[in-house]
């Protein structure tokens, strides 16, 4: 069975470049412009990995991020984020993130650490 | 019978029943019974004011003048009830300050002045001795009287060695100095003596009525048949009110003359305020010695009626009828206790007036002037005490023999008739200094000084010299045709005055011309501080009764152990302790706490002092101790300034310290923007650098795909189109946020060049249109501006026009509308669109850098997140507003521009920096 991964980020561009990486690799993709749709997209499709951005119109990263904790224990989230203050970073793994990463990322260490994650 | 040694036997028998008495009540006194501590006691001390001029005189007056001899009586018992308010006041400023005389009560209201003192004391002097001396004769005369049973004697000229009447002053002179300087503090009660004086008030009282019943009773059938028998022998002028000899004038004079004897009288004073122990024993005084007054005089009109009726006119002196009445009746045992009866009238006078006199000769008199002279206060300071008891002494056998010689080398040639009223004259002169001390505070020393020295010399002019006259000494051409031929100023009718008896007539000009130059003279001159803090301290004794000692204004120092050694010696060393450590007790200070003396404690030293040595002489010994720096009028002032100047000090510092806390305030105030600037500096350079994180992810993501894959030409050429418009976009980033560095520091310059507006706004909206279009959103254009070009970068404000022209484009839903029209000489330009709008509270931060990303992690769907801040700046730095509002469900972005915008890049860069 595929390993399904969600992707949320507002940047038009970065999910092209994501999707394109991780359909790749053999995942199945959903893409979600912003928190409110990516919520949606969970509760329906149950993903193994959710990457996360965190600044997003309508609900932002961190919302999401609780809401996955609350309802889907069992889903990975990873934060890919370009905000890279420490505090923010501490907040993210607080709310049971599993990884924390900085944009821009270098895709093949992306595609590993989410290889290791979910296998 | 009665012979001298019998009579002689019985004087000196009372004489030492009075010592036995006194002796007695000091005893008691000493084991704690203080026997004189009583208001009948003190109301009977008061009776001294009879004297034997009173015993044997007012029978004489009354045999010629009538009922005029009430008038000495009518005075005090008129004024008795004012005691409460005038005697109350004199003895509480009596106590709280320590004075010990009249003089010394005068002295210490004007300023603790010597000269005052001195001068009261001198004429003091003047007015009782010769008083003094009347004491004398009558108990020679009666003695005399009594001894030859003659009612009219001749005393012999016999050497003084032989008169009775000299061992009689000598033992009187002995009992004073033995009870009436046992202490040395002036102030202190002389307990024995007050007895002694009780005792014979009583005594000469009892005599009084017992010769007055004789008369009455066994001579006499009752007062009816008395003036029964005087009214058929034509003698009922003296008994009528309205045929006697005196004018109801007189009456007046005579009453107001008695008031103020019977307050002022040296002897008075001693007992009524010194001896005075407590201040509600007047309440029994003030009936129970008007009630003496009346019964010692209820016999005088029935003895000079029954004198007057028995013997032939002019065969006996009225002044004697007193004796002469018993003798002719042969009840010689009467006629003994009537002498006793006088002998002891005359001797209380003489005991209490020597105390009196001789503490104010002591206090007033010696002691200033011997404390004056350096020499002698370094010579004798540790003796102070023994010359201070001596010179009392001495001054007590002076005082009573120099009466004894004036009435041996004087009196015997004079008419002392008057001599009692003339003496109360005298002493009237000090009624106003002392009255108006203690109820008008502007009193003066100067006024009382000229109002007293004036009232003496008239009374010496006008009461003495006739007298002189009389004898011989001054021809009699003054009096008959006044001095030097001038008739107004004859003693006895100055300025014409003749109708008045002398007595009253002498003391209208004394005191008429003392009172009105006691009050010219202190309204023209000027207090001392010193002197004004006493007039206080009097005026309002009842106020300053409890703070007297810190109500002082006094600076200077004194160092204690030199003031200890000052007590020591006028109080000895073990008194001195008690009081001072009562003092220290009292007030709850450590006595070893500073070895300087505070003013309160000086002003207490100088009260204890002032008891023993007076006032004036106190100030004298304190001063030598005391670095005093004399304190005048203008240095109160300047004391009363410096608060007055620390005050205002003190207010300026209270202005500065809130300037300096708005100082700091306002410094607190820049910090704060400061750090907000800082804060904002890094939250700016945080949103820079995370906007462009953005486009480098894509960037990035993009340039590893294209490095590691082999994508079909179509895929590749997609991916770098998106790498090359995301370069752009950072590019753009780049160039807005240098952009508004440069706005923000004031660098940036305006291209001005003369624009038509309408072509412009028409340029803008067609690099738009075809978005519009895309979108299916309608979009009107209104211009009504006149033809004209005005001066403004024509660049900037097209960014200024797009800007507001895209975000109405991503927010529309289906409208948006551009209004330009001219208002009030400035352009005015509109976008609206239909869009949700912005909420309230955030249209305040729209035009704010990267407001969308500030302090929030929601990213709105705006561009780069300046636009709106650098369209903000366009617009001001052409003298502009831009804002926005919502009106009808649209949103509106508006912008001014005025036509001749005034552009000042400095002024304005400035101002954002503020």
């Amino acid at each position: 069975m595929m390993h399904k991964i969600l992707i949320v980020d507002d940047e038009p561009n970065i999910l092209l470049a994501l999707e394109f990486l991780f359909k790749k690799e053999g995942y199945e993709v959903y893409i979600a412009r912003d928190g409110e749709e990516a919520m949606g997209i969970i509760d329906e499709k149950h993903p193994n990995l959710v990457i996360l951005d965190i600044m997003m119109p309508k609900v932002d990263g961190y919302e999401v991020c609780k809401h996955i904790k609350s309802l889907h224990g069992e889903i990975k989230i990873i934060f890919l984020t370009a905000k890279t203050k420490q505090s923010d970073i501490e907040k993210g793994k607080d709310l049971g993130a599993d990884l924390y990463l900085t944009k821009p990322f270098s895709n093949k260490e992306l595609i590993h650490k989410i290889k290791v994650l979910i296998t | 019978m009665i012979n001298n040694g019998i009579i002689i036997a019985f004087t000196f028998g009372y004489l030492a029943l009075l010592f036995a008495i006194a002796w007695f009540s000091e005893k008691a006194s000493v084991k704690g019974r203080h026997l004189s501590n009583h208001p009948f006691i003190y109301a009977l001390s008061l009776a001294v004011y009879c004297t034997a001029w009173t015993y044997y005189g007012s029978v004489g007056r009354a045999s010629t003048n009538g009922m005029e001899f009430l008038t000495i009586f009518i005075g005090p018992s008129l004024i008795a009830p004012l005691w409460w308010i005038i005697m109350r006041k004199i003895i509480r400023i009596s106590k709280i300050q320590q004075i010990s005389s009249i003089a010394d009560f005068i002295s210490s209201r004007y300023g603790k002045n010597i000269t005052l003192g001195g001068i009261v004391t001198v004429f003091s002097l003047l007015g009782i001795i010769p008083y003094i001396s009347l004491q004398i004769k009558a108990v020679a005369t009666s003695f005399e009287t009594l001894r030859t049973l003659d009612a009219t004697p001749l005393i012999e000229a016999v050497p003084f060695f032989q008169d009775t009447a000299f061992y009689l002053s000598l033992g009187l002179a002995l009992f004073t100095i033995l009870f009436g300087t046992r202490k040395i503090e002036a102030t202190a009660q002389h307990e024995g003596m007050v007895m002694a004086i009780a005792f014979e008030s009583i005594f000469k009282l009892f005599a009084f009525l017992a010769v007055g019943l004789f008369v009455t009773y066994y001579i006499f059938d009752g007062f009816s048949d008395i003036f029964t028998q005087s009214t058929a022998q034509g003698l009922d002028h003296l008994f009528l009110l309205n045929s006697g000899g005196a004018g109801t004038s007189d009456w007046f004079y005579m009453s107001v003359l008695s008031m103020m004897a019977i307050l002022f009288l040296p002897r008075q004073f001693q007992m009524g305020v010194i001896e005075n122990n407590n201040e509600k024993h007047l309440d029994t005084a003030m009936w129970l010695f008007p009630f003496y007054l009346l019964l010692i005089n209820i016999f005088v009109l029935p003895i000079a009626l029954g004198g007057l009726i028995h013997f032939p006119t002019g065969s006996v002196d009225a002044d004697i009828f007193v004796l002469a009445l018993p003798i002719s009746f042969k009840q010689e045992w009467l006629a003994l206790l009537v002498f006793l009866g006088g002998f002891s009238a005359a001797t209380s006078m003489i005991i209490v007036s020597a105390v009196a006199l001789s503490t104010m000769v002591s206090n007033n008199l010696v002691m200033p002037l011997l404390l004056i002279n350096e020499n002698f206060q370094k010579r004798y300071q540790h003796r102070l005490s023994s010359v201070l008891i001596w010179t009392r002494r001495i001054a007590i056998l002076c005082i009573i023999i120099t009466a004894y010689i004036y009435y041996r080398e004087i009196s015997a040639k004079f008419s002392l008739v008057s001599i009692g009223l003339i003496s109360f004259v005298a002493i009237a002169q000090f009624t106003p200094a002392i009255i108006g001390g203690i109820y008008w505070k502007k009193a003066t020393r100067v006024g009382a000084l000229m109002g007293i020295a004036a009232g003496f010399m008239i009374w010496f002019y006008t009461l003495v010299l006739p007298t002189i006259v009389t004898s011989g000494y001054l021809p009699e051409d003054i009096m008959t045709v006044g001095p030097f031929g001038i008739s107004i100023l004859k003693p006895y009718a100055l300025l014409g005055f003749e109708s008045m008896d002398f007595v009253s007539h002498g003391l209208f000009f004394s005191l008429s011309t003392n009172l009105l130059l006691f009050a010219t003279f202190s309204l023209l001159s000027v207090q001392s501080s010193k002197e004004h803090n006493q007039a206080v301290i009097f005026v309002d004794i009842f106020k300053y009764s409890t703070i007297l000692d810190t109500s002082i204004v006094w600076k200077g120092q004194a160092y204690l152990p030199d003031l200890k050694s000052l007590l020591h010696n006028f109080l000895g060393e073990s008194k001195t302790k008690s009081m001072l450590d009562d003092f220290f007790r009292k007030r709850n200070k450590n006595i070893g706490a500073s070895e300087y003396a505070d003013a309160e404690l000086v002003n207490f030293a100088e009260r204890l002092l002032s008891g023993i040595i007076g006032a004036a002489s106190a100030r004298i010994m304190v001063g030598s101790v005391v670095k005093e720096e004399e304190i005048s009028m203008n240095e109160v002032l300047g004391i009363l300034k410096e608060t007055q100047e620390l005050k205002l000090l003190n207010e300026k510092l209270k202005i500065k310290t809130s300037e300096l806390k708005k100082a700091s305030d306002k410094l607190k105030n820049l910090n704060e923007r400061l750090l907000l600037n800082d804060e904002l500096k890094d939250e700016f350079i945080s949103t820079v650098t995370h906007e462009m994180k953005t486009p480098i992810t894509s960037i990035r993501a993009f340039s590893e795909i294209l490095l590691d894959e082999d994508l079909p030409e179509e895929e590749r050429k997609k991916f770098l189109d998106i790498i090359i418009k995301e370069t752009k976009r950072m590019n753009r980033l780049i160039d807005q946020v240098l952009d508004i560095e440069k706005f923000d520091s004031g660098k940036q310059k305006l291209n001005l060049i003369e624009t038509d507006i309408r072509i412009m706004i028409l340029q803008a909206s067609d690099s738009v249109h075809h978005l519009f279009k895309e979108r299916g959103i309608a979009y009107n254009i209104n211009i009504d501006l006149p033809e004209a070009t005005i001066e403004l970068d024509e660049d900037r404000i097209k960014q200024v026009l797009l800007n507001l022209l895209s975000n109405a484009l991503k927010f529309a839903r289906g409208y948006v509308e551009l209004n330009a029209f001219w208002q009030n000489g400035t352009i005015h330009i509109q976008v609206m669109d239909d869009g949700p709008g912005i909420s309230d509270d955030e249209r305040a931060f729209i035009f704010d850098k990267f407001f969308q990303a500030k302090n929030q992690t929601q990213k709105k769907p705006v561009g780069s997140g300046l636009g709106l801040a650098i369209s903000k700046k366009i617009i001001e730095y052409h003298g502009g507003t831009i804002n926005v509002e919502r009106k009808d469900s649209r949103t509106v972005f508006f912008f001014t521009l005025p036509v001749h915008p005034k552009i000042t890049l400095a002024e304005k860069a400035n101002s954002y920096d503020a």
